[in-house]
């Protein structure tokens, strides 16, 4: 029953791929060939280059989106994280650029133009062959009429016209295998048309293997810097809180031992262990804030890194347009980030005044880090930089530098948030 | 005096309820989350609240919430925030109604009690309280905005030793000059910092406050 009902469904996906999806990819196919008719000629195709990649995307994300939920074939989208572009022509020109030199808009455009025959055929196939076994069955009911009026075609190998009533039903009988048959090879042909939109839509074997060499060096970056904050951890647990810890015993059980002979001395002992006690709890607290912030996990990266601010030497003005809360994993790497940088200009930038920019756009989080000090900062050199850098590629972050001679210094750091992690898309895969 | 306390863990909470009423505080309710504190706190009105900053449900700062609510019920009852941490953000939270009868004291400044209990009392009685580290970072970081430049070194002494909630005889004491001598530096601080004339308390809790947002 569930075999027949999965048989059927994927029917009925074929005609939606056709019926429904059929005009917009060919408006889709018109458009790409007009930008790239009118880029050949004039040039002025390149304006049209955004909308039509924006158009392209939205009919992938769509085939990639129902494929995952009816055929369960994940296609991964292969596009890279969109900048910020900024207002104006200079804008629109960065935008034209970016889609232009990203291979995937080419290989969406490849898609759009093939899809409309190999994708067609592959989904209409089933739905074609169960309405044209439908026609099938109207030919027998409707005979007469048909046949009164002149009709005078064939149904398959049965010729259909006044004088062969003898063969009145055989085209129901064909309709009926023919429409079976549509059926049963529905979820085969849909299987393979998903298989088909993953051939262009997916990343290519080259991309794949360019993710899979980033992934594994920052994971083991990632894994070296957590081995290297555990023996820290350790060592500051050693040598500060377990040693005050045991002093705080020594202490206590001295005193006991003269609390009778030497009533003041065992006084003096007891303010002693609680000294140690208290300089524990200060080691513990300074290493709990070099862990996780507790503002961070009070409040979330925005009022963390403005407490950064009040507790940091240097003037701040920290500016922030993030609503709600991050991920924590994301949350902490954009909070040490943050806090690395203005290290780095409290250590060489001589500045007085620094500005922290904090936004949210196109699932980019972006934090500027600007100081009116020295400049000449150089990230091959610097490895308060380079850490930043490492720190964020572990999610798949950046960070730019500017810092002429003279200053000011502008740390662009970008984290992707809108993540693509197997997380929030086998969420959406289970609707 | 009436004290309502805030504390999740049971061990700090009991001690605490010894502590306090050994040197002669009634407990008026003793609670262990957010909501129940609100509730306390507006129900019993108590003379002072003892708070603890990380409580459930949602262990992050619970507690600063609950008093920042309650005050909008009760404008100025006084509270006094403990925690394993102090932050100027929460700080300046906590100040910013300009109501004072605020302490934000770290949770091991309970160790020395005779302190700890006078710091509760002078919060009852509408002072502030501010914890020596809060107060450390504060002019660690020096005065970069007007008006807190114009002090001298000493009167940022005095401003911040006011900040701990000292008294003038206190400061004097610690500073090892007369009385009249700092109650000349904090009417000086208090006319650099266009603090308006009003009463002395209430200036030194907006003289706080203008410290911590420099």
């Amino acid at each position: 029953m569930t075999n027949t009902k999965k048989r059927l469904s994927a029917v009925a996906e074929g005609g939606f791929w056709f019926f429904v999806m059929l005009l917009p990819m060919l408006v889709g196919y018109v458009a790409l060939t007009l930008s790239v008719s009118l880029v050949a000629s004039i040039g002025l195709g390149l304006l049209l280059i955004p909308p039509t990649a924006a158009y392209l995307r939205w009919l992938a994300d769509l085939r990639r989106s129902r494929v995952r939920q009816w055929r369960g074939i994940d296609i991964p989208r292969p596009y890279r994280a969109a900048p910020e572009f900024g207002a104006g022509f200079a804008g629109y020109w960065r935008r034209i650029r970016f889609h232009g030199t990203d291979p995937a808009f080419w290989r969406d455009g490849a898609w759009v133009l093939l899809d409309p025959v190999v994708g067609t055929l592959l989904a209409a196939v089933p739905i074609g062959l169960v309405l044209n076994g439908l026609y099938g069955l109207v030919i027998s009911v409707m005979w007469s009429v048909f046949t009164q009026h002149g009709f005078n075609d064939w149904y398959l190998f049965v010729h259909v016209h006044r004088g062969n009533e003898g063969l009145r039903w055989a085209p129901t009988a064909l309709g009926v295998l023919e429409a079976a048959f549509g059926v049963a090879i529905a979820p085969a042909m849909l299987n393979a048309h998903a298989r088909w939109s993953r051939v262009l839509l997916a990343p290519t074997p080259a991309q794949i293997r360019a993710r899979l060499k980033h992934l594994t060096e920052t994971r083991a970056d990632a894994l070296d810097t957590q081995a290297a904050e555990l023996r820290r951890i350790e060592r500051d647990l050693h040598d500060g809180a377990q040693a005050r810890l045991v002093a705080m015993g020594m202490h206590l059980n001295a005193a006991s031992q003269l609390l009778e002979k030497d009533p003041e001395a065992a006084q003096k002992l007891l303010m002693e262990a609680r000294d140690s006690s208290a300089r524990a709890l200060t080691e513990l607290r300074d290493l709990v804030r070099g862990i996780h912030p507790p503002v961070l996990a009070d409040r979330g990266l925005v009022d963390a890194v403005r407490a950064l601010a009040l507790d940091s030497p240097l003037d701040i003005a920290v500016h922030a347009e993030v609503v709600g809360r991050l991920d924590a994993p994301l949350e902490s790497a954009a909070y040490f980030a943050v806090s690395e940088a203005l290290t780095n200009v409290a250590k060489h930038a001589r500045a007085t005044q620094v500005w922290i920019d904090m936004r949210m756009a196109g699932g980019l989080l972006k934090i500027t880090v600007t100081d009116n000090g020295i400049g000449g900062a150089d990230q091959a050199r610097g490895t308060g930089l380079h850490g930043i850098e490492r720190r964020l590629a572990t999610f798949d972050g950046i960070l730019a530098l500017s810092s002429p001679r003279g200053g000011p210094t502008i740390v662009t750091m970008e984290l992707p948030c809108a993540s693509s992690s197997p997380k929030t898309s086998s969420s959406s895969a289970t609707g | 005096m009436r004290v309502v306390l805030a504390e999740d863990l049971f061990l700090l909470r009991d001690g605490m309820i010894r502590l306090l009423e050994a040197y002669g505080f009634q407990i008026a309710a003793a609670v262990g989350d957010g909501p129940a504190l609100v509730e306390a706190l507006v129900t019993e009105r108590p003379d002072v609240a003892v708070v603890d900053v990380r409580m459930p449900p949602t262990f992050t700062d619970e507690g600063l919430k609950a008093v920042l609510e309650a005050r909008q019920v009760v404008p100025g009852l006084p509270v006094l925030v403990l925690s394993q941490y102090v932050e100027q953000l929460y700080a300046r939270e906590l100040l910013a109604d300009g109501a004072g009868a605020i302490g934000y004291l770290l949770k091991d400044r309970v160790f020395d009690s005779d302190s700890f209990v006078d710091a509760v009392r002078r919060v009852a009685a509408g002072g502030t309280v501010m914890d020596p580290e809060v107060i450390a970072k504060l002019l660690a970081r020096g005065a970069r905005k007007e008006p807190l430049g114009e002090l001298t070194d000493r009167e940022r002494e005095v401003l911040a030793l006011m900040a701990e909630g000292r008294s003038n005889a206190a400061i004097a004491e610690r500073l090892v000059v007369t009385e009249r001598a700092i109650a000349k530096h904090t009417s000086n601080i208090f006319m650099k910092l266009g603090l308006p004339e009003s009463g002395d308390d209430n200036r030194r809790v907006l003289a706080v406050l203008a410290f911590l947002k420099a």
